[in-house]
């Protein structure tokens, strides 16, 4: 059964634009995965300008308050970006389980999803931090977080990303976890995913 | 001082007091960063009351570097006596920000539009 956080949209392909990259379990060491994560993110941004051409906006800066455009080169990159980081950071290389990273372009709205596995220790801990994003004000959780990062220099996740997303491009985010029958090799272990969802007005 | 990567350049001229960093930062996590924010953290003291940290050639940056710029402003703001000046490009969104947030940790920042 599945357990979402936040307004989880499930993904629409009809008559709507739409780009699944998938990164196999088996293959590449996270080393060399950071480096074909960047080049995928950098994809996926200049795929999606090709359906911006004429649309363009973000070009004359920000008003006071605004947050950075959704059909900027760098809004797709970034948080293409940051899902695979997390994606590849968190999966649980046990699991067998490809990482999948796509993104639905509809009239009025592009959203991204993740799928990833979690082992169920870090399965605890995510939606622990999930529950403090829906329920706390973002903008200032984001500053609290800058503060408490810069006395705390030993933790190696800065706790910024989803924060940004919120905060600097109006993004709304939400998650669905399920535990799947099978994973990708097929013999029948039950694997922990969490689908990652993030959307942004176009 | 200057670290230089295939992707990225942090470099400190220290007779202008300048920091300059370009092209993209995407490394993964504090121990990858902590090069640069000693960079960052040594140009400040050397610099001892003039620094301007320029972004303007910076592409991308992921969410550890803001968080590498986030610990070397606070450190920065805790610099009795030092004045950070960040110059940043008027025509990328991203940057303009990324300023913002800097600005709301360090409200005595100087800020350079190019």
């Amino acid at each position: 059964m599945a357990e979402n956080f936040g307004n989880f949209i499930e993904p629409k392909n009809d008559e709507v634009e739409y780009l699944i990259v998938g990164f196999s379990s088996t293959s590449l060491p996270l080393k060399q995965r950071w480096k074909n994560k960047g080049l995928s993110a950098d994809f996926i941004s200049g795929y999606l300008q090709t359906f911006f051409v004429g649309r363009q906006d973000g070009d004359d800066g920000l008003r006071n308050g605004e947050t950075i455009p959704a059909r900027s080169r760098n809004a797709a990159k970034y948080i293409a970006n940051e899902l695979l980081e997390n994606a590849m950071k968190f999966s649980d290389e046990g699991a067998k389980y490809s990482t999948r990273i796509s993104f639905y372009l509809h009239e009025e709205q592009l959203i991204f999803y993740v799928v990833n596995s979690l082992n169920e220790n870090d399965k605890a801990n995510f939606q622990a931090y999930i529950q403090k994003l829906i329920s706390s004000d973002a903008n200032d959780l984001y500053i609290e977080q800058m503060e408490a990062n810069a006395l705390n220099p030993d933790s190696n996740t800065s706790g910024l990303g989803f924060l940004s997303m919120i905060c600097d491009y109006s993004a709304r985010l939400a998650w669905k976890f399920e535990i799947l029958d099978t994973d990708d090799d097929m013999s029948g272990t039950p694997v922990s995913v969490v689908t990652t969802m993030v959307c942004v007005d176009v | 001082m200057e670290l230089s990567q295939e992707d990225y350049k942090v470099a400190f001229d220290e007779s202008q007091r300048e920091v300059m960093c370009q092209g993209s930062l995407m490394l993964s996590g504090t121990e990858e960063y902590a090069p640069i924010l000693e960079l960052l953290k040594t140009a400040s003291v050397q610099a001892v009351d003039k620094l301007t940290l320029d972004i303007q050639k910076l592409e991308f940056i992921n969410s550890s570097g803001i968080n590498t710029l986030t610990k070397f402003v606070i450190t920065a703001r805790n610099q009795a006596g030092l004045v950070l000046t960040v110059r940043y490009s008027e025509e990328q969104p991203w940057q303009i920000k990324l300023v913002s947030n800097l600005n709301r940790l360090m409200p005595a920042m100087q800020l350079e539009k190019i």
